[in-house]
């Protein structure tokens, strides 16, 4: 049997402040995970990896990251690693995402939030 | 201090305009990452998981009230208003844009600054005792050395593409507090029987995946051989360390599998070969660095001051803090103070803007405008004469600097983990957080005595958690964090790898583990003077191993 393919989504840092990023459907880049476009197969990954790698004018170290859905179909985050790079720090919810941010914790709460 | 001269200014200042035209290119599109990485991490610029990091150094922790004014500067403009000591006597700023760093460079180089050899596969900053040219019980002030290494090593050509990073720490007292037994080579000074200078070598030592203590590679070595000998060192570390495994390439897995009496023999080989007087420093020059170092005036005073006993007579919490945050200096009258970074429930080793500023004013004004920074990411004070520590406590207190828990449980280490750190595997900060909360009451810290918890993210070991006496280190376990702790780490000149206690603990089970062990210790302890360190040496894992595991409910992952 085939192994089930996990939902990914294209995460890298931005180039001029280093905040996370993640791609959308358009190629283009966004701060929000909620925006990402999602790949549901190994093509679709491929392909967006492939968008993305060139864009070093914009981002630095694109990588695929999985996530899971939500009822809506929205990403959130799996790996404990990936959460907090939704948000910031966690001991100063001052700053990062979180402090402009507030509604990113919502979907986190689905995935049992930290 | 040191002073740059003209040479050591112009060199900073074109550093920084190289740098700033490498980011300019990055920005056009010019140059790729994988160009502009090495670029900027040999200017100390990091990626991390939320933005970029600059690490700065602050050579052999020592700094004066204009250089800390400037990091408050930069942490106000182009930060966020804090930045964070590390265990390498650097001061990392966590958000700069990348734009703004060649600013930051140019601000750092304004007070003789920079962040040359914070990163990268070269010999990097060296570290020094922080109570260096205070402690009573130096021999010798370590700094003209550390600064004589950093000026031979900074842009060394041999060296700068080394198998891997290369640490240098120097310590001038028997008692070490620079943890020179853990790094790649520690040069500890002393006397020989005839009165002359020198160093006792230590090479090979390091923490990280493989930790190792460092074994003596020369029981003496005269003063002025010092460079030709770390230049035959480093030689043969550069020739023979391994490059075809990076968790192998550093000197101390060298000295492991050639052995110290091969290594020695390799490198007295090398030694000879060398014609000494082309690499050892200039006796000129050598003077000029060590009149930088010359002691303050100090004032003449008694061993003792009336105004300090009147005044912790007067107050409980005052004297509480004179107590366990002040060292013995060794001018009759002055004492060494030690502020903490570590106020319960905030990051170790953050300081805000404000908290930088009025440590620039307290050294100006009582301290012979000098600072250091110390490996436990505290700051110091060195030259406070006793007669104004109650001014000194008041203006800390103001300012939250004046926890009084110097050496004690809540004064631990930690490297910033998984709230910053790309390479972590788990959070550390949130961990000490919630042990320093744990034992925030200051009567029972006291009480528990000298405690070194040491807490490391990943298996790097920025926190140096193998020579803590309580180790803690952050790892991922099934997808969750998971924390392993190692008991009986010693960091002094009597270093010691701790002992791994046994299966690692939850992120929420560390803290009470933590409580467990600490009754036990209290129960089993030979007298309230007897450390934790000591207690564990005499008695072993074995009790310790069931306090942090007896709670039935504990849930060893």
């Amino acid at each position: 049997m085939a192994k089930l393919f996990k939902p990914k989504i294209i995460s890298a840092n931005d180039l001029f402040d280093g905040d996370v990023v993640y791609m959308n459907s358009g190629y283009g880049w966004t701060r929000k995970l909620a925006e990402a476009a999602i790949a549901h197969d190994e093509t679709g990954a491929d392909a967006l990896l492939a968008q993305a790698e060139p864009q070093q004018d914009k981002v630095v170290g694109p990588y695929l990251a999985d996530v899971a859905l939500d009822d809506d179909g929205r990403p959130f985050p799996t790996h404990f690693r990936e959460k907090f790079r939704t948000r910031g720090p966690s001991n100063r919810k001052d700053l990062g995402k979180q402090a402009t941010n507030p509604e990113r914790r919502e979907p986190l709460a689905a995935s049992g939030g930290i | 201090m040191y002073r740059y001269d003209e040479f050591d200014a112009a060199y900073v200042k074109d550093r920084v305009a190289s740098f700033r035209r490498q980011v300019e290119r990055r920005i056009d599109g010019s140059i790729t990452e994988d160009e502009f990485k090495p670029l900027r991490l040999m200017n100390g610029l990091y990626l991390q998981l939320h933005a970029y990091m600059l690490r700065v150094a602050i050579p052999y922790g020592t700094l004066n009230s204009r250089q800390m004014r400037a990091l408050a500067m930069i942490a106000q403009k182009w930060d966020k208003g804090y930045g964070h000591l590390t265990t390498r006597q650097n001061i990392q700023y966590n958000w700069p844009a990348l734009k703004d760093v060649p600013d930051i460079l140019d601000a750092l180089a304004d007070v003789e600054m920079h962040a040359i050899q914070t990163s990268g596969n070269c010999i990097r900053n060296v570290t020094s005792d922080h109570f260096a040219g205070a402690a009573a019980d130096e021999i010798e002030d370590p700094r003209p050395t550390a600064e004589l290494v950093r000026q031979w090593s900074t842009e060394h050509p041999e060296f700068l593409y080394l198998p891997r990073k290369f640490k240098i720490a120097v310590t001038g007292s028997p008692n070490d507090r620079a943890v020179t037994k853990a790094h790649d080579i520690g040069l500890r000074m002393l006397r020989n029987d005839a009165g002359e200078p020198g160093y006792e070598v230590i090479v090979g030592g390091g923490l990280g995946r493989s930790p190792f203590v460092g074994k003596v590679v020369r029981d003496f070595l005269p003063k002025t051989d010092l460079l030709p000998y770390l230049e035959a060192i480093l030689r043969v570390y550069n020739l023979q360390g391994r490059r075809d495994n990076k968790y192998k390439a550093r000197i101390k897995i060298l000295v492991h599998e050639t052995g110290i009496d091969e290594l020695r023999a390799m490198i007295e080989d090398e030694f000879a070969k060398l014609y000494g007087p082309s690499v050892a420093a200039d006796p000129d020059e050598v003077a000029r660095i060590e009149a930088y170092f010359a002691p303050p005036t100090f004032a003449d005073l008694p061993a003792t001051s009336d105004a300090l006993t009147q005044a912790k007579a007067a107050d409980a919490d005052f004297a509480a803090w004179v107590d366990v945050n002040t060292d013995e200096h060794k001018q009759p009258g002055y004492t060494i103070v030690t502020v903490s970074a570590k106020a319960i429930g905030e990051a170790p080793g953050d300081l805000t803007t404000a908290q930088m500023n009025v440590l620039a004013d307290l050294a100006e004004q009582f301290s012979h405008d000098e600072l250091r920074i110390s490996h436990e990411q505290n700051a110091i004070l060195p030259h406070v004469k006793q007669d104004d520590l109650q001014a000194v406590h008041a203006a800390l207190a103001e300012a939250g600097l004046a926890t009084a828990n110097a050496n004690l449980i809540s004064d631990i280490i930690a490297c910033p983990g998984l709230d910053y750190c790309a390479l972590a595997t788990a959070r550390s900060i949130p961990v000490a957080q919630d042990i320093q909360r744990r034992f925030a009451d200051p009567v029972r810290a006291k009480a528990i005595g000298e405690f070194k918890i040491k807490i490391s993210g990943c298996i790097n070991a920025c926190g140096h958690h193998h020579v803590g006496h309580v180790g803690i280190l952050g790892l991922e376990k099934a997808g969750i964090e998971n924390y392993q702790i190692t008991l009986g780490g010693d960091h002094t000149e009597t270093t010691t790898i701790g002992d791994r206690a046994g299966p690692g603990f939850a992120f929420e089970q560390v803290g009470p583990a933590i409580e467990r062990l600490v009754d036990a210790y209290i129960e089993l302890r030979n007298g309230d003077d007897e450390r934790f360190l000591d207690t564990y040496r005499r008695l072993g894992l074995d009790p310790f191993k069931a306090a942090l595991y007896g709670e039935p409910k504990q849930e060893a992952a």
